[in-house]
């Protein structure tokens, strides 16, 4: 026993705040917070989800006709692409946790490639969608005209919904910026490694809130 | 401190984002198949089980403490608060009342519109 | 007997405290120490009171004549922003940012919040929204009712909405912060010894009160911007000529502002514990079932939100859902008065003014309570909706309530903020003066209701000018009441003898260190081993 020394991590190393009594109690704050701020986000976009789910089942037939201009090869590929960003996302966190500096470095770029993809396919639907007036009070025009009214609506729903969660993505990429800036001057370890999962956990949750968006906006009746 | 942090195997994240890559192709394939009201049923079902899969492993739900787990279900339970109730009052609004009549009543009631 | 230790006023002034540590506006802007952080909220959100309270002397003035003294539109703007300021920028942030910020870390043995730096932000934020608040008052004010009504907000209004819903989106960040802190803070952060059940009733109030901003205040936030898509571009999706539905405008905006009422008394009912148990020198009756009405008002605060919606067309099995959901949100608050009269049963009884401002919560709280239930039920609602009822009713509980037990509290408390005491004569008095205003401001309000007549009028029948005039007398009283506090309190910065740690002979941590405290609170960190208000042990042992 006398002669095995144990060595605590320091404070600076563990980057230990003084209001609290613990590394331990710092991880678990952090993380509680993080998942409460989940949770309001999962109310904030929920409001979207109730307006959504009140008008397509008052206007079931209105809002299925606008699968046609949805392009699902583009929808279910930016699926497959947040998919793959979650997969390096959880790559990287797993990195900090084992002290592998490299790893995380190349899992935080290829999260944030993932991400600007995303972006740039948003980017390339809107543009398509803007060319063919389909952005309400930007000169709306739709056919079938007895759908158009309703339509809109969606259509409203449509660019309010992925522009929230696109607005998310954006400030997701800001972050991970902040952590790859942060990885590369050698800030995170083993014994430190926080922001790296909580950012984490804010990507993934991003990437749940586009898993239910893609079913409800590109595949709402479609029939070929 | 590194007695709580549970170190995920690459195994098991890459058989969960397989599994997520192949449900996403099978929603979309679902959609091209005319099961009237199902679709929207088997659509909602595959994403509750893909952001299932995201929580449970990605986000590490499955290790994470009990308070955690409350907190993510009660995040679930609220949202669909708002849109059952919210829903409640659109979908009872058509339900009509037909009076009866009062036992003592000495003529026909009004019938309802 | 409450036992208050005087002290010569300089002495008051001779320890290091949160207060003199450092000196300069960068060492309060950007400080971290949550009690400064409570000091700055506490000035703001005054500020903020009398901006709203001028506009309701603004249109109290108006109602002193049947034909109205300003125009239809002004008296709009006036009404509307009293609404939005008072609720917004004082009731929903008042209690939790300045007393909660203050003491909860202390309340159960913790050196800070667990987000210190968030605190700060969720000031800042507050500011901006004030700020966007200013500038629309500035500007000439919304004249669409603190609610925003679908489709006349969105649409037809041509006042600043968007900057004062802009104002109101980021007020609401400000209270999702805080609520944030303060759940994680109350999880993670109790001292040793400090389990759920010895924790303060005022914790578990604000502990409550964080988990309804946490859950509630983001769909405000969503609804508002949904608004503000409409009101900039004209979207649809309020509005009926595309299928749009201003009924989900109400339900959205309900959803949060039934439970933003809860945000807007739980924590007071927190205060009104505290003072109840001092001033009987006994523990609260009950304890268990006050900590559990205020989760379970939290939770049933959530599914209630339809009974502001009953004549609007919703739909009459949802609204009957409501109403009895709303009959069962009252239980949980009147189980509360119940146990506070039984903790005042057989109690040694002192009437310090914040003792005076409880009793003055318990009664009228009461009232406002019960008149609640005349709105809960259907039938009677119909008759009272949209009338000064209402109007009396809310202001029942959440002036007659809330801000009686924040002035309680404030008073309570003040010793140990600022190391001073205040003038008991006078805030005896200024406490009797605030009562008497407000039941000649507001009584009246429900016979007119009753009566029939309807509020957010600018104009009204002959017949209900006396009432009017009495309303408007007892608010200029009431006005003249909370300007009385602001001088005594003020003065005993300076001149107001020391208060020594523990004034007033109070159980709990927070009167157990320094007043005003030290920047970290604890010399060491406490290890409790006592209950709550173990004002039974004090006596015992000749405390």
């Amino acid at each position: 026993m006398a002669d095995t020394v144990i060595h605590e991590p320091s404070a600076e190393a563990t980057h230990l705040r003084h209001h609290f009594a613990s590394v331990e109690q710092q991880m678990d704050a952090s993380t509680l917070g993080m998942w409460t701020f989940l949770v309001t986000e999962v109310l904030f976009f929920g409001g979207m989800f109730a307006a959504y789910s009140v008008y397509r089942a008052m206007y079931p037939e209105a809002f299925a006709s606008t699968s046609e201009w949805m392009d699902i090869k583009l929808g279910a590929t930016n699926t497959a692409v947040l998919i793959c960003s979650s997969l390096t996302m959880v790559l990287a966190v797993r990195a900090a946790q084992l002290n592998q500096r490299r790893d995380l470095i190349v899992n935080l770029l290829l999260t944030m490639f993932f991400g600007s993809v995303f972006l740039g396919i948003k980017a390339i639907e809107y543009h398509s969608k803007w060319v063919e007036h389909l952005v309400p009070g930007f000169n709306f025009q739709y056919e079938p005209a007895q759908y158009a009214h309703n339509a809109q609506i969606l259509f409203f729903l449509y660019f309010c919904m992925t522009g929230m969660h696109a607005l998310h993505m954006i400030v997701g990429l800001g972050l991970l910026t902040y952590l790859l800036i942060q990885s590369i001057r050698r800030v995170y370890t083993s014994y430190y490694f926080a922001p790296v999962e909580m950012i984490g956990l804010y990507w993934h949750f991003v990437d749940v809130v586009w898993i239910f968006l893609f079913p409800l906006l590109y595949l709402i009746g479609h029939r070929k | 401190m590194s007695e709580h942090v549970h170190i995920p195997k690459v195994g098991t994240l890459v058989a969960v984002w397989a599994a997520l890559i192949v449900l996403t192709a099978t929603t979309a394939a679902v959609s091209f198949l005319e099961l009237g009201e199902w679709n929207i049923v088997v659509a909602l079902l595959i994403a509750l089980l893909k952001a299932s899969l995201v929580a449970w492993i990605f986000m590490a739900v499955r290790h994470a403490p009990t308070l955690t787990k409350l907190f993510c279900i009660a995040g679930l339970v609220w949202l669909s608060i708002l849109i059952m109730i919210t829903f409640s009052d659109y979908s009872s609004r058509s339900w009509t009342y037909q009076a009866k009549p009062w036992s003592h009543a000495k003529s026909a009631p009004a019938t309802q519109p | 007997m409450a036992t208050i230790a005087h002290g010569e006023p300089e002495a008051a002034t001779q320890t290091v405290n949160y207060l003199n540590v450092e000196h300069g506006w960068k060492s309060w802007l950007l400080t971290t120490d949550h009690k400064r952080i409570a000091i700055l909220y506490l000035i703001s959100i005054t500020l903020m009171f009398f901006v709203g309270g001028a506009f309701a002397a603004a249109f109290r003035i108006n109602l002193l004549e049947p034909q109205g003294v300003f125009s239809a539109e002004t008296y709009n703007r006036l009404f509307t922003m009293h609404g939005i300021v008072m609720v917004f920028f004082f009731l929903v942030p008042s209690i939790p940012a300045t007393l909660g910020n203050f003491f909860l870390p202390i309340m159960i043995g913790a050196k800070d919040l667990a987000f210190p730096r968030i605190n700060l932000l969720s000031w800042y934020v507050y500011i901006i929204g004030a700020a966007f608040a200013l500038f629309a008052i500035l500007r000439g004010g919304v004249d669409t009712g603190w609610t925003f009504y679908a489709p006349y907000s969105s649409t037809y209004s041509n006042s600043y909405v968007l900057a004062a819903a802009f104002g109101v989106f980021w007020a609401g960040f400000s209270s999702i912060l805080t609520g944030l802190n303060f759940v994680v803070t109350v999880h993670k952060m109790r001292a040793p010894g400090m389990t759920w059940s010895r924790l303060p009733l005022f914790v578990w109030a604000n502990y409550a009160t964080g988990l309804i901003q946490i859950l509630g205040t983001p769909v405000l936030a969503i609804t508002l911007l949904l608004l503000a898509f409409e009101h900039i571009a004209n979207v649809g999706i309020f509005d009926p000529n595309i299928g749009g539905d201003p009924i989900l405008f109400q339900h959205l905006f309900w959803f949060y502002s039934h439970p933003a009422v809860y945000i807007m008394i739980l924590p007071g009912m927190g205060v009104i514990s505290e003072i109840v148990a001092c001033f009987s020198r006994k523990r609260v009756f009950g304890y268990n079932f006050i900590a559990f009405s205020s989760m379970a008002i939290a939770v049933l605060s959530f599914v209630v939100w339809g009974h502001h919606m009953f004549i609007t067309g919703e739909s009459m099995y949802t609204s009957l859902a409501f109403s009895i959901l709303s009959f069962m949100v009252a239980v949980p608050s009147a189980i509360k008065v119940f146990n506070w009269t039984a903790t005042m049963y057989k109690g040694s009884i002192s009437f310090d003014t914040p003792m005076l401002y409880t009793f003055g919560f318990i009664g009228l709280f009461t009232i406002g309570g019960l008149t609640g239930l005349f709105l809960a039920s259907l039938a009677t609602d119909v008759a009272t909706h949209g009338t000064y009822f209402i109007v009396a009713h809310f202001h029942y509980v959440m002036v007659g309530g809330m801000v009686m037990a924040f002035l309680g509290g404030i008073h309570f408390w003040w010793p140990k903020m600022t190391g001073r005491l205040y003038s008991e004569p006078w805030s005896k008095f200024a406490a009797l003066i605030i009562f008497v205003g407000f039941n000649l401001t507001f009584f009246p309000q429900f016979i007119l209701g009753y009566m029939g007549m309807p509020r957010r009028y600018h104009a009204y029948p002959p017949e209900f000018q006396m009432l009017n005039v009495m309303s408007t007398a007892g608010s200029s009283v009431l006005g003249i009441g909370y300007l009385i506090p602001m001088i005594y309190l003020l003065w005993s910065l300076k001149h107001g003898a020391a208060a020594g740690n523990n004034p007033w002979g109070a159980t709990g941590l927070e009167w157990k260190i320094q007043s005003p405290p030290t920047t970290f609170n604890f010399d060491e960190t406490p290890v409790v081993t006592e209950e709550a208000y173990n004002y039974h042990e004090l006596e015992e042992n000749g405390g």
